[in-house]
């Protein structure tokens, strides 16, 4: 078990390089970090714009293959380089990564938990009211866009703040920047503001495992181990909950680790929207400013985040199915 | 009688009737399953109102109306008129059309890719696989969301069909890995075994007897692609990383409605309606199909 975890771990770390050096270079040759100089006002000089990209190993003139032997020589001692404007990547990381981490994983507790849990319920009650419910819900949300839910419960949380006369939820920044109050009001303030974006971003998650797993739950009710075990005495829950939803587990876990990458797409849509300052959106603003090795630095924290989530899921599936832990 | 006389003999017999008896049950099968008409009368509107809408509609597609800026839904203008006075319902319908186009382009193509990949790699095993799948996790591990957006300044300039192109090359790596799990279990079977030992060449059984006996994964698989192209395209489009004008989709449409959702509802929530509509049909399709094709659910209902 060990050694397959270990061997894992290991191409992991080769996809996850490959990955950050594909994003690299692709962002390299596609953006253009002269015109971001070009287009300041006041415009800099000829020589000023040369010095300022030669420093910060973004001068297009330099060929592409020593730019990048530059950054991989950075990146293995563990420096991602510099922004545009000069800051160092890893601080900005630093800073960033746990907004988005914080946000995803709340998210994904949320809607994953929320998702198999109805996805199971109303497998036992197959087309009972729950189960109809839980369905058009579902169906509902798989066919809004990430965007589109967003924005609909900025509108909503206007809305409601108008009818109450307060302001209940908020819907832009991640806490308010002038507040003080003791430990507990920040709390408040900051659990306030992450209302919306968290929500946001497990209904999609939510519609999607509660399908899953509601398909996932049929396939094993009928089964002859969920009878015998009832037969055997067991009562309905413990039948449900030990056998039957135990198994119905194990290929939901295998879909979560594709879902990640949708995932990540969707934190990015909601952390712009909500203006929260975190990876998603700082990879929306490098873009556009032409900024080649923030680029290649959120892809590398993304492709972190994905084989961390499918490490995550083979430690899970061991301890989910005992003939994997066995062999 | 020669062999390949007999083979011959066999095989087209046995196409006739096979493919009768599978076509005539798959329609069937998809007619009693009510999800799928529902959603597909929906789809089949939906393109009847896309292509035929644009010429009920008194403007033409760039005209703008200098008398009426941001105005709400009247008799002149069915879906009210946007920034700079151009009727929102005409652009709509032209954005639908191309949101639809995107969505079955990108599908197939897909879906293609996705066949040929896992099929390979299911039928070769050893290297071919190791070489296959290696390539398929390094294209999970990138994120497509970023992918697309920083190859955003190639694409500008070259029109939808790439744009598609590149959509469909981001998608087909969970697909790839399903085809591959099963060719493995298919190319077991007698009839692959019976086609092998009577010499058919390895690219002629998968395209011929392995590819054809999962088209019901494949044929659910292009029907939920067709929906998930058509939300990452929204997703892109609105950051503006989509598609570019003179182009529109629903996608672009709904970016730019977003922004003043609030002030003029009518440029958000009609695009944003269609989008869902349209997307719910999908899923409701493929749904039915799924339940409809899968012997496995059969049981089920």
């Amino acid at each position: 078990m060990a050694k397959f975890l270990i061997r894992r771990l290991l191409s992991y770390l080769v996809l996850i390089f490959l990955a950050s050096s594909i994003a690299y270079l692709i962002a390299a040759t596609t953006l253009s970090p002269r015109s971001y100089f070009e287009q300041q006002q006041p415009p800099p000089s000829e020589q000023a714009i040369e010095r300022q990209l030669d420093k910060l190993n973004l001068n297009d003139e330099t060929p592409l293959a020593e730019r990048y032997a530059t950054w991989v020589a950075g990146v293995a001692v563990g420096d991602f380089g510099q922004t545009i404007t000069d800051e160092s990547v890893n601080e900005a990381i630093a800073r960033k990564a746990g907004v988005t981490l914080r946000l995803i994983t709340a998210g994904t507790l949320i809607g994953a938990t929320v998702g198999v849990a109805v996805g199971a319920y109303s497998a036992i009650r197959q087309y009972g009211r729950f189960d109809r419910t839980a369905t058009v819900a579902a169906f509902f949300l798989m066919a809004v866009p990430a965007v589109v839910v967003a924005v609909t419960l900025q509108v909503t949380a206007v809305w409601i703040n108008d009818v109450s006369g307060m302001r209940l939820l908020e819907y832009g920044g991640e806490y308010s920047a002038n507040l003080d109050g003791g430990l507990w009001a920040t709390v408040l303030d900051r659990v306030q503001h992450a209302i919306l974006p968290t929500l946001s971003l497990s209904l999609s998650l939510f519609a999607v495992f509660s399908r899953y797993q509601r398909n996932m739950m049929l396939d094993v009710l009928g089964s002859d181990f969920v009878r015998t075990a009832m037969a055997k005495g067991l009562t309905r829950r413990a039948a449900m909950l030990k056998h039957a939803l135990r198994t119905a587990l194990i290929p939901t876990i295998t879909y979560f680790t594709f879902t990640v990458g949708i995932l990540m797409a969707n934190a990015t849509f909601t952390e712009k929207i909500f203006g929260w300052h975190g990876m998603g959106a700082w990879v929306v603003d490098s873009i556009v400013t032409n900024d080649v090795n923030a680029v290649a630095a959120v892809t590398f924290f993304m492709a972190l985040c994905v084989m961390a989530a499918s490490f995550l899921s083979d430690v899970l599936y061991a301890w989910l199915d005992p003939r994997v832990r066995v062999s | 009688m020669s062999m390949s006389a007999e083979r011959e003999a066999v095989a087209s017999d046995a196409a006739v009737v096979e493919i009768s008896g599978r076509w005539a049950s798959l329609a069937r099968e998809l007619l009693a399953t009510r999800r799928v008409v529902i959603g597909l009368a929906i789809i089949v509107a939906l393109i009847a109102m896309a292509w035929l809408g644009p010429l009920f509609s008194p403007w033409e597609f760039d005209e703008r109306d200098f008398t009426a800026f941001r105005s709400p839904p009247s008799a002149d203008h069915w879906f009210g008129t946007g920034n700079t006075g151009r009727d929102i319902f005409h652009l709509t319908m032209v954005g639908l059309q191309k949101s639809i186009l995107i969505g079955l382009c990108a599908a197939l193509a897909t879906t293609v890719i996705a066949a040929l990949v896992g099929a390979f790699a299911g039928y070769y095993l050893g290297f071919t696989d190791r070489a296959l799948m290696w390539f398929t996790d390094l294209f999970l591990v990138l994120p497509q969301f970023l992918i697309l957006a920083i190859l955003y300044p190639v694409l500008r300039d070259q029109g939808w069909v790439v744009f598609v192109l590149l959509l469909a090359s981001l998608m087909w790596m969970v697909t790839a890995k399903m085809v591959r799990g099963m060719t493995i279990s298919l190319k077991e079977r007698e009839y692959v075994l019976a086609a092998r030992f009577m010499g058919v060449s390895h690219g002629r059984i998968i395209l011929r007897h392995i590819l054809p006996n999962m088209s019901s994964l494949l044929i659910v698989d292009a029907t939920i692609n067709v929906s998930s192209a058509i939300i990452l395209e929204t997703a892109l489009s609105y950051f503006g990383f989509g598609v570019q004008p003179p182009d529109v989709t629903l996608g672009s449409l709904i970016a730019e409605g977003a922004r003043q959702a609030l002030a003029f509802p009518w440029t958000f929530w009609f695009c944003t309606g269609l989008l869902i509509v349209l997307v719910l049909a999908v899923n409701l399709v493929g749904d039915g199909l799924r339940d409809a094709l899968d012997p496995h659910s059969k049981s089920r209902t």
